[in-house]
């Protein structure tokens, strides 16, 4: 029973990783409606950027935050410039420029700043957390972040002006338009906030997977997986879904005999679609009516 | 209290081609078949491989069009489907020592059948849902070749080494000018059957269900079997399309069928035109002969090249090499009437 | 009186469809208006078209500005409110956030706060509900609602698709003797489109009925209902 608790708690830990990802990727689908491989590239990027500042001696909160205000405006950048003019295109081109996307921010940042790993700081320390050998500090300071996080999203959706009209836009873009809404720039808004909270999961997550171009791969998976069996439409539903991804991935590691470290990622993505196929919306999504 | 629920109309995720325009006139398609036919006659050995391989891809990504373009389920799985094909063939020419040939139709079938299975538990899937299943597939599918379980069949990482074939009855060819002509063959006769499943009453229930999935069923579609029937057909083709990347390689291994072949052969039908089977054979040469142009600009930033590059065509035609073919069509019917 | 809303020779389409053939009328400020037609005539396309929401050619004016090439929020912030077919409401909001939205773009709050609260007294079933998710209302409910959002954005002219639509007769007076009051009280312009032809030309002042894409008749709306054959060639009645 105590190795059961022991890993329930251990991912629980990781999973405040995934939730992070997973808020950031809510946070996009709300905005257009997809999903956006490239994202977990450009957190990554984000990463190297506040990475790079520390290295010319800005001190980390303020690398911190000068790096959710450049991720915030090359969020907006970017759809201004690759994705605006494929709005009309169809769903499958847009993908195929997410993946443009991905190869391109990937590449760019392997040339900038090679392949080697870095270390990268944490402001939380990785002492164990209240003396617990399984939760250090870093992790509770994840964890706190990312419920930080989701308390200010929920308040900025719920209680101001932008965040209704956001809301409207994701919603039903055509009523809003009515209402005088400008939906294409509530699109580039919703990318700028989803690039700036990648940059935050970027930074949280450095520390533990240590930093280079291809960390967020595996990361992007699970934080899709959790949106996803969190319910796209749910920014709470993403966060608990990243922690039970954490647990899903832990469990199946220590008691599915055979799994090593290569399949955890199958089995964790086959727990979640068996999840999707007894409940289409995720847990706590809405679920859809499609008229005909 | 009474959860609201979203009510939908959606437009289908995956537009519609006109059946009119689902394929080239017979005109252009014998030219291209003669060009095809004749090209080999003039290159090296080393150039006959790529065109071989460009065949192969275009085969998967003509089972691709097929289930995406033409039953409008999406998949990023299909390297999974190429991986069971390749290792089929593989295996039973290097274990059980059977004719190359016969390997295909095997793979095929067992393809399907894998196709077919998969296709029932994703019926409750779609859109962005089954994108992620397909990814899981297409993920594991590396690890579970690599399972030491399998090893003595599979050859673990080393993977097998395949046997290429000689050209039978002593036909005065090269190994490489024999595999092109046979995978040519099979390619057209695929594209060939394929054109007429689309344009069949079961090819017009895949667009239907394509199109509006409820109505189909309202107007009496058997919704379920029709859809695991394009997964089961499309798993097929990349089947053989994999058994015959095996022979033409020579050697199959469980990291030549990782997410990026997946990844590569949706780019493929996104730059051919979904949906548009002769363009299978466009998006084959982008995913095989862009990264090779990628790297030769700039060999740091080759991944940066071929986002560019992507970017670039998918700016400039949207709906892929059909939007070309459309144009060219419009343009020669101006040019005819003047 | 001056013509609020000029439109010239306008032209329709969707895709290759060409849905208006020309069409051509303007409203006089303060009148409320109807616009008369069978299924298909191309009524809905017209407001549509007013709104930019689909391709169109010929000229719009909306006091002295062309509206062309103008996106459809665009249009919207020069005044003009459109109740769209369906109503449009934001289901998954609640009823008070509808109304907030109508008023989005404004940024006297006090004068939205005081508009929400005379929106509750046109229609007290709304301040009822005006917690509930606007999913949860009756379709009487939800169209009040799109009025009332509707006129949130203190619009100077207001078109109405269809606002009758699957509603009960009873229910229809209310809202037309509401519509009445907010063009004579409040000075909207109003532009409605109805399927329902006796009880909008009982509230109208103006009439014009399309047929397949064109004007084929217009006038007085009084003229128009006593007419007989008017009524029994175009309005099956």
């Amino acid at each position: 029973m105590e190795l059961f608790t022991n890993q329930v708690l251990a991912g629980i830990a990781t999973g405040a990783i995934y939730a992070c990802m997973a808020l950031a990727v809510v946070m996009i689908y709300q905005a257009i409606d997809h999903l956006n491989f490239a994202q977990g590239e450009m957190a990554m990027f984000s990463t190297f950027i506040s990475w790079q500042l520390m290295q010319w001696g800005i001190p980390y909160w303020w690398a911190f935050l000068a790096t959710l205000i450049i991720s915030f405006g090359g969020g907006i950048l970017i759809e201004r410039l690759l994705f605006k003019p494929l709005a009309k295109a169809p769903i499958l081109t847009n993908v195929a420029g997410f993946i443009a996307l991905f190869a391109i921010v990937n590449s760019v940042a392997g040339l900038i700043w090679d392949f080697t790993i870095k270390q990268y700081p944490s402001p939380f320390g990785s002492s164990p957390f209240l003396g617990s050998q399984l939760i250090s500090t870093h992790q509770a300071g994840m964890i706190g972040v990312t419920l930080l996080l989701l308390i200010l999203l929920f308040l900025f959706f719920q209680y101001t002006r932008i965040g209704l009209a956001m809301r409207a836009a994701a919603s039903l873009p055509e009523s809003a338009r009515l209402v005088g809404i400008n939906t294409s720039w509530m699109i580039a808004l919703g990318w700028g906030m989803a690039t700036a909270i990648g940059a935050i999961a970027g930074i949280l997550i450095a520390p533990v997977v240590f930093l280079e171009p291809n960390m967020m791969g595996g990361v992007l998976i699970y934080g899709f997986a959790a949106a996803v069996l969190g319910g796209l439409t749910s920014p709470l539903g993403a966060v608990l879904g990243g922690f039970l991804v954490g647990v899903f991935e832990n469990l199946a590691g220590t008691y599915i005999p055979g799994v090593g470290n290569e399949l955890k990622l199958p089995i964790a993505l086959a727990l979640i679609i068996t999840v999707l196929v007894v409940k289409p919306a995720g847990l706590l999504g809405r679920p859809i009516v499609k008229r005909v | 209290m009474s959860a609201v629920e979203e009510v939908v109309t959606e437009a289908p995720a995956v537009e519609a081609v006109p059946k009119r325009a689902m394929t080239l006139g017979l005109g252009t398609s014998l030219v291209v078949l003669a060009a095809l036919v004749i090209a080999p006659l003039f290159v090296k050995n080393f150039i006959i491989f790529q065109m071989t391989m460009l065949l192969i891809y275009a085969l998967a990504v003509l089972a691709l069009n097929i289930l995406t373009g033409g039953s409008g389920q999406f998949s990023l799985g299909q390297s999974a489907f190429y991986a069971v094909g390749a290792y089929t063939s593989a295996i039973l020419m290097e274990h059980v020592g059977m004719n190359y040939a016969l390997t295909l139709p095997i793979a095929g079938i067992i393809c399907f059948a894998f196709g077919f299975v998969f296709g029932q538990p994703a019926l409750r899937l779609s859109g962005v849902y089954l994108a992620l299943a397909t990814f899981a597939l297409a993920v594991a599918m590396p690890q579970l070749l690599k399972l030491g379980f399998f090893e003595h069949w599979t050859g673990g990482v080393q993977g097998l080494v395949v046997t290429k074939p000689d050209a039978p009855f002593g036909l005065p060819m090269s190994q490489d000018m024999w595999l092109y002509y046979f995978t040519l063959v099979i390619g057209v006769g695929i594209y060939i059957a394929s054109v007429n499943l689309l344009r069949s009453r079961s090819g017009r229930a895949f667009m239907a269900i394509r199109d509006n999935e409820i109505a189909a069923s309202a107007m009496g579609v058997d919704v379920a079997l029709y859809k695991t029937l394009a997964f089961g057909v499309s798993a097929g083709i990349t089947g053989v399309a994999g058994g015959l990347g095996a022979i033409a390689v020579q050697f199959v291994a469980p990291d030549g069928y990782t997410i990026t072949l997946a990844i590569s052969l949706f780019l493929g039908m996104v730059v051919g035109g979904v949906g548009w089977l002769p363009g299978s054979i466009v998006g084959s040469a982008f995913i095989i002969f862009v990264p090779n142009i990628a790297e030769g600009i700039s060999k740091g930033l080759s991944g940066a090249v071929f986002g560019v590059l992507l970017f670039l065509v998918i700016f400039l035609v949207p709906h892929g090499a059909r939007q070309v073919a459309m144009v060219a069509q419009q343009m020669l019917g101006k040019l005819k009437k003047n | 009186m001056t013509a609020m809303l000029n439109i010239k020779d306008l032209r329709a389409y969707y895709g290759q469809v060409q849905a208006l053939h020309g069409l051509s009328f303007s409203l006089n400020e303060g009148s409320l208006t109807t616009l008369l037609g069978a299924n298909g005539a191309g009524k809905t396309t017209t407001l549509r078209a007013i709104c930019n929401m689909v391709r169109s050619t010929g000229a719009i004016e909306f006091e002295g500005k062309a509206l062309s090439g103008k996106s459809t929020e665009n249009v919207v912030r020069l005044g003009i409110a459109h109740v769209p077919q369906g109503r449009g409401t934001f289901t998954t909001m609640t009823v008070e956030e509808n109304l907030q939205l109508g008023a989005i773009t404004r940024n006297d709050k006090k004068g939205v706060v005081a508009d929400i609260e005379r929106m509750y007294e046109h229609f007290p079933v709304l301040k009822e509900r005006h917690t509930q998710q606007a999913g949860t209302l009756s379709g009487g409910e939800q169209q009040m609602l799109a009025v009332a959002r509707a006129l949130m954005l203190r619009p100077r002219l207001m078109l109405l698709d269809e606002p009758s639509f699957g509603l009960a007769p009873l229910i229809v007076r209310e809202l037309f003797k509401i519509l009445g009051k907010i063009n004579r009280e409040d000075k909207v312009t109003i532009l409605v489109v109805e399927q329902n032809a006796q009880l909008a030309l009982e509230l109208a002042d103006q009439a014009y009925v399309i047929e397949t894409g064109r004007i084929v008749m217009s006038g007085n709306a009084k003229d128009i209902a006593t007419n007989e054959d008017v009524r029994k060639s175009y309005l099956g009645y």
